[in-house]
């Protein structure tokens, strides 16, 4: 019975591991439906708390399914989602990265590189906007972090974890004040 | 790789990534990985890292952890990028199911939720610098900033998918550059 449930696990993750194309967000929709509707391994409400978690907790949002393997059959089950979420796209990534890197120093190699950076750069800022948009951020979290760029950009080897301890601090003191 | 510099060490590779992985809340980890690696540690060029960046994010999987994979392997081949990979997901694997066990404790102390978004706020400052990192060294040239602006636009503002918007403008991109580096030449 539990060879089953984590037999399960691999094959529901092992798949959107490999089709997670542009990262977590992009299979969440379908990681709970198989999770809630299919396998019946949570209900809608305690993956809506999952997720929830998943994005406070530091590391990758897709650490999601950590929680569902650990739901459902704990550490092992835990250990088994995450292998199998993670494995699959890391040994495609590492594949494609030693080829990469292998032709490293040709012409054409140097063009992909000098092309592909401003792409990179500009999905990074789009990804600023993105997390804000999924937050429904108000107008204190630009302002931490903004505040938080200028002091970076001025002292770029600052450790973060200050400007983490600050931002925390500025929400916690500011809703204390302001009750919503 | 660098022949004329000693590798990095797999126990300082194995480190940075596990105190990124741990300390970075919500969604910040590109902007931490680039501080530890290229402007604090010198590892790797800013193009290795856009690039790679943009690598990671076109194919499946999550962009970080991608992204720990590239920079293992360049850096140390195979095992460096085990051990970058296992360094940034190991935290979080304990921080979010104990986070998980007090959920209930932590959801009745609404400070704390403030804290945690106000911690995420603070990360993404952290991104916003190396994204205007980016855009100042792509600003060098023209071409290279209107690919940046197009991909912002495209991905951030009007929320296209992100892989056809970035497999769309990539052979603009890199044709622009084979052109620049030939005339350069």
């Amino acid at each position: 019975m539990r060879e089953n449930v984590l037999w399960s696990l691999i094959v529901v993750f092992v798949p959107f591991s490999l089709v997670s194309i542009g990262g977590g967000p992009s299979i969440f929709a379908g990681i709970q439906h198989q999770s809630v509707e299919v396998y019946h391994w949570v209900t809608a409400r305690e993956f809506v708390d999952l997720f929830a978690i998943a994005r406070a907790a530091p590391g990758p949002g897709s650490m999601l399914v950590t929680l569902l393997g650990w739901k459902v059959a704990g550490w092992t089950g835990a250990i088994v989602a995450t292998l199998a979420l993670f494995i699959p796209s890391s040994l495609l990534c590492y594949g494609v990265t030693k080829m990469w890197n292998h032709y490293r120093g040709r012409h054409w190699h140097t063009a992909l590189e000098s092309g592909l950076a401003p792409i990179g750069a500009g999905l990074i800022l789009a990804g600023v906007f993105a997390v804000f948009r999924i937050a429904g951020a108000g107008i204190l979290s630009w302002a931490v972090a903004g505040v938080a760029a200028a002091i970076l950009a001025w002292r770029p080897t600052l450790n973060p974890l200050i400007l983490l301890a600050g931002g925390a601090a500025a929400f916690a003191i500011w809703h204390g004040m302001v009750p919503l | 790789m660098h022949p004329t510099r000693a590798p990095v060490p797999l126990v300082s590779l194995f480190l940075v990534f596990f105190r990124v992985g741990l300390f970075s809340f919500g969604g910040g980890l590109s902007g931490w990985i680039y501080r530890e690696v290229v402007t604090l540690r010198g590892w790797m060029s800013d193009d290795d890292f856009f690039s790679g960046l943009a690598l990671s994010q076109i194919l499946p999987g999550a962009n970080v952890t991608n992204l720990s994979v590239y920079i293992g392997q360049r850096l140390r081949g195979p095992v460096g990028s085990v051990c970058a990979l296992t360094g940034l997901v190991i935290g979080p694997f304990f921080a979010v199911i104990a986070l998980a066990t007090a959920y209930a404790q932590i959801a009745a102390m609404p400070w704390i939720q403030d804290a945690m978004t106000g911690a995420a706020a603070a990360a993404i400052g952290l991104l916003l610098v190396v994204a205007l990192k980016g855009a100042y060294s792509a600003s060098r040239r023209l071409v290279p900033f209107l690919i940046l602006m197009a991909t912002f636009v495209a991905v951030g503002l009007l929320q296209w998918p992100l892989v056809p918007v970035a497999l769309g403008l990539a052979p603009v991109s890199i044709a622009f550059a084979w052109w620049k580096a030939s005339s350069d030449a």
